[in-house]
């Protein structure tokens, strides 16, 4: 990018294409609207509220842009759901909980590039009939909180919030609204829970689908930090230029942030689909360690199914059918989904031979037992259930039938619940016992089969 | 199936077809088709969280065709296909759409059922042997139907608080609570008190009460009622008796003239509690806490358990014939204008018929009943405190009850009126007689369950059965007829109030072929207009309306607004 410079090591690699993460760690950049202005800073939001409304949706939706939060759902069509007979008050929520484990790309957007969020979400919610929003932030990040909130003083001060916004006509207010450190919270419908002030307890859907009942019960649109970024970039270049990046239903750029056992971990933005999987690994990051073989890839986030590093996938139908190994995955999302995987919110972390997997994966399952919300019975009692067998696999005091017994809590617990945390908890388990069965057994004693392993075994083996 | 109203919409359950309005709730949709869906957080009367995941069922709709294919063709029913979707659905939150199949059975919903069932025990403590809830515990019984009989968990339980006194009648065991929101919906939604509540999360969670408050409306027992597991106890109940011991008999409440429909529970002649009945013209599911436990007072050490007669100053024990006989010869001395009888608006329609036989028999001049007057509670409670004071209108034939109490006292004061038959009320503690005014009496005859100062003034005094002890119907607020039903047998020689008086007609020398409470209730419906045609068996358990006051329940109004606005089912 032609007179853009980067800081020292934070230079983009060759292969990655810079669009949200433009403005990251470059030099002489910072998040004040001055700057922000200096490069063009809300011409996309003039423009936009200059243009008739659906206009601009049918754009978002002609772009194709997939939601980057995790479930990868098309942004226009889920803007369209709005009710067209809708008389209450839409809001758009800007969901900057990012918690899932092993992605950490939003926080460089709020930190660094507050403004071009805040105009893609002004953008949204002229285009969506928003006069009120949130950016909901997780607790845990209280610096980008204090840059947002400045940031939306600055843009009020410059006319681009608030009442009749560069004498369209259109008013909007946005609000920082922060977490209290709960991974439910991004949740769409917890997140809603939330800001109205209550435990962030999941909706039931149907029938509190947000565009429809939402926040209040009016019509709310959620969508992610980098989601929301995109718009804005869909607007200044078009949505046939903005498509053409990436690969058809795979549009656009995403943001990968690769964890784990690479030489480079960090963020690296990349056109959808137009990386394979062994380039982010091997040129993007590096290359594993030295001396290191690979042997699982959670590819995106730590709720999408593992691959195994000596998989081989079939992917595509009849002609188009093709076999891919895990190097070979081109970073999409329909790619990833028939590989059985995810997208998911593009933390791909990389587990070399080094890593016990009973112990990532009881690592996994810490973190959901501890981040369950506990609204519903099999996330609930299943989660923690599943992190105490792990438990005792890393410990050495489980017995391979605890494997099979594993497996069957993750069963119980997926598609059964009432939010996605039910998957998100036990597609991990479910895949790690799949693909690595033989190295979890290995880790458990078969002399320990029917053994009791605390006193109120007995208790429990004695009842129901 | 020629007439299909539009309303209506075919619905495929376990493989019969049946029509439903659109819009039901799957789960009521299959109880009406006779197939009962195990739930644990759905409460007809509360809003549905869908959080115990117990009702999952295999839910299909017709398949989609893809672009350019043929849609699927009706079968000679008109029904389409089902395409079954993989993953199941809650049938609690879930409407019924048109042409949708249900699966109550088959794999996946079994595997469902039993998942979740070994989900709930895994930290559940399997203390049955010392719950309460044992023997109406919805764990155990969907356990049995539909768990698996074993659990796999094998690792140390999450430990709760126990024994927490969350309000002055009511216990909390945490390690037992399944998390279903019964209770805190309850407190919220219909008793407006919303102080109970969850702290921590995932498997810690617990249900707790808001610091510095307590549960402590007076519809706060209800929880226990609906709490599926042993979570929330009664003190007043817990470790009292074990429910499958218990007789139930179906009656009401007398406490107030709304007339909460109730469940007695009884072991021996002795209660040990009171629930409420659902009757959605009555009480709905609830009733309050004051007027459930208002029964102990039934087993009091001052219960009247044989007639007494007062011999000089004091009281000795008669036969029924001897206190019945002396009545009639003091009665039988006076003449009619010098009488006044004082029944109770807490009696019966068939005791206030036999009371106006009496009235017309004795031509007594005075009569009238007690009033007893509160607070409405803008719940269930009655500003009217008596249960049948329609009853006295309608039977006993009073326009005004208790206006002529005043007029009696000034009666007494200058010797007009030379003797009371009070029936089954205590002048003195609640109608503001005197002891030095009832001294001035010639003759006063009073019958009552327990000994009081009335007693104490009386020349007989007949031990007359209390409510739970005795048959009948009443007429509630509203202008509903109810039956009372007998759940205890009456301590001692203790007579129901109908026989007391049509003893007291026969031995003044009238006549009567009364032998059961039934007869009086076929007079009534030979003599009072609104009673016609009415047999006892029409009335059943949840009564029949019989006349209009105009008068409403306001729990019941705002419960009808919360259907109306689709919140719950009702």
């Amino acid at each position: 990018m032609s007179g853009i410079s980067y800081k020292s090591g934070r230079v983009p690699h060759a292969k990655e294409h810079r669009v949200v993460f433009r403005n990251i760690d470059r030099v002489g950049w910072d998040s004040s609207i001055a700057t922000y202005l200096g490069e063009g800073g809300y011409e996309q939001l003039k423009k936009a509220l200059a243009l008739p409304k659906q206009e601009i949706i049918d754009e978002v939706k002609k772009a194709g842009l997939r939601g980057r939060g995790g479930a990868g759902f098309p942004c226009g069509v889920k803007w369209g759901f709005i009710p067209p007979t809708n008389t209450k008050p839409v809001y758009l929520i800007c969901n900057a909980d990012e918690s899932e484990p092993g992605t950490f790309k939003d926080r460089y957007i709020l930190h660094q590039d507050p403004h071009q969020l805040i105009e893609g979400m002004a953008i949204a919610c002229f285009a969506v009939g928003a006069n009120l929003s949130y950016i909901y932030i997780r607790e845990e990040f209280p610096e980008a909180a204090k840059i947002v909130e400045k940031a939306i003083a600055e843009a009020h001060e410059k006319g681009f919030l608030g009442k009749n916004i560069q004498g369209s006509g259109f008013d909007l207010e946005i609000y920082v609204h922060r977490g209290a450190g709960a991974y439910i919270c991004g949740e769409e419908t917890g997140l809603i829970e939330s800001l109205e002030g209550k435990r962030p307890y999941p909706r039931i859907k149907p029938p509190y689908f947000p565009a429809a009942m939402g926040l209040y019960l009016c019509p709310t649109i959620v969508n992610n930090v980098e989601t929301l970024c995109h718009v804005k970039h869909i607007l200044e270049i078009g949505a046939d230029a903005w498509a053409k990046t990436g690969t058809p239903n795979n549009t656009g750029t995403r943001i990968l942030c690769v964890s784990g056992d690479v030489q480079k971990p960090g963020y690296y933005e990349v056109e959808v689909g137009k990386v394979t999987m062994g380039e982010v690994i091997n040129d993007m990051c590096g290359g594993l360690k030295p001396g290191r073989e690979l042997k699982a890839v959670i590819p995106g986030g730590s709720s999408a199914k593992v691959l195994r590093a000596d998989e081989v996938f079939t992917v595509g139908r009849g002609d188009d059918a093709r076999q891919l190994t895990i190097w070979d995955i081109p970073m999409d999302f329909d790619t990833l989904a028939a590989c059985g995987s995810m997208a998911g919110s593009g933390g791909v972390i990389v587990i070399d031979d080094s890593r016990s997997i009973s112990w990532v994966l009881n690592n996994i399952n810490n973190f959901y037992a501890h981040e369950s919300c506990g609204q519903c019975t099999p996330c609930r009692e299943g989660s923690l259930w599943m992190k105490k067998i792990t438990d005792r696999v890393v410990a050495g005091k489980a017995s391979p039938s605890d494997i099979d017994t594993l497996y069957g809590v993750a069963k119980n617990i997926d598609g059964r619940t009432i939010c996605a945390f039910g998957e998100a908890c036990s597609w991990p388990t479910e895949s790690f016992v799949e693909k690595f069965r033989d190295e979890l057994v290995s880790d458990t004693r078969p002399e320990l089969e029917g053994a009791i392993v605390n006193a109120e075994t007995l208790t429990a083996a004695a009842g129901l | 199936m020629s007439e299909v109203k539009t309303d209506l919409v075919d619905v495929e359950i376990d493989g019969v077809w049946y029509q439903f309005p659109k819009g039901m709730r799957m789960i009521e949709a299959c109880r009406q088709a006779g197939v009962e869906v195990p739930h644990y957080c759905y409460h007809p009367k509360l809003t549905s969280p869908g959080n115990c995941r117990m009702c999952l069922v295999e839910m299909g709709m017709p398949p989609r065709p893809a672009p350019g294919a043929e849609a699927p063709a009706p079968d000679e029913n008109g029904h389409l296909p089902i395409a079954w979707m993989p993953r199941p659905v809650i049938a609690c939150a879930n409407t019924i759409g048109p042409n949708m199949g249900i699966r109550t059975t088959g794999p996946l919903t079994e595997e469902c059922r039993k998942g979740v069932m070994e989900l709930l025990l895994a930290n559940h403590p399997l203390d049955c042997p010392i719950c309460d809830q044992a023997g109406e515990c919805s764990l155990q019984e969907f356990s049995v139907e539909h768990g698996k009989g074993e659990s796999r968990f094998r690792e140390r339980k999450v430990k709760k608080p126990k024994n927490v006194a969350v309000g002055p009648l009511i216990r909390l065991d945490d390690e037992r609570c399944i998390m279903c929101s019964r209770c805190i919906r309850f407190t919220d939604e219909i008793a407006d008190d919303p102080v109970l509540g969850f702290t921590d999360r995932g498997s810690h969670t617990v249900l707790t009460v808001y610091p510095g408050r307590e549960l402590a409306n007076n519809y706060s027992l209800n929880t226990v009622d609906i709490c599926p597991v042993g979570a929330l106890t009664s003190n007043d109940f817990r470790f009292q008796m074990r429910v499958w011991f218990m007789r139930e008999t179906n009656t009401i409440d007398t406490n107030c003239a709304t007339g909460c429909n109730i469940t007695v529970f009884a072991r021996e002649n002795k209660i040990y509690r009171i629930t409420p009945r659902q009757n959605n013209e009555v009480n709905s599911d609830w009733m309050p806490d004051s007027h459930r436990l208002n029964f102990h007072w039934i087993e009091s050490d001052a219960r009247l358990t044989d007639p007494l007669v007062k011999d000089g100053d004091h009281h000795r024990l008669a036969s029924w014939s001897e206190a019945i006989a002396t009545a009639a010869d003091k009665l039988s001395a006076l003449d009619g204008s010098e009488i006044a009888v004082i029944a109770s608006a807490r009696m019966t329609n068939e005791e206030l018929l036999i009371v106006n036989r009496l009235v017309k028999h004795l031509k007594a001049g005075h009569v009238d009943t007690v009033a007893r007057v509160g607070e409405p509670d803008g719940y269930l409670i009655s500003a009217d405190r008596n249960p049948n004071t329609n009853g006295v209108k309608l039977v006993l034939g009073l326009e005004d009850p208790g206006s002529q109490i005043e007029a009696i006292k000034a009666g007494i004061e200058q010797g007009r009126i030379k003797a009371v038959i009070t029936l089954q009320e205590d002048l003195v503690d609640d109608a503001g007689f005197t002891p030095e005014l009832l001294g001035k009496l010639d003759f006063l005859l009073s019958t009552y369950p327990l000994a009081n100062a009335t007693a104490d003034a009386s020349d007989v005094v007949l031990p007359g059965a209390a409510w739970a002890e005795k048959s009948g119907t009443m007429i509630n607020a509203t202008g509903r007829l109810q039956r009372l039903n007998k759940a205890v047998d009456a301590p001692g020689q203790t007579l129901e109030p109908w026989e007391i008086v049509r003893d007291l007609i026969q031995a003044t020398g009238g006549g009567n072929g009364i032998y059961a409470v039934t007869d009086l209730f076929k007079q009534l419906a030979a003599e009072v207009s609104e009673f016609s045609g009415l047999t006892w068996g029409q009335i059943g358990d949840l009564g029949v309306p019989l006349i209009e006051t105009g008068v409403t329940i306001p729990l019941l109004e705002r419960e009808k607004q919360r259907i109306a606005s689709g919140l719950i089912v009702g």
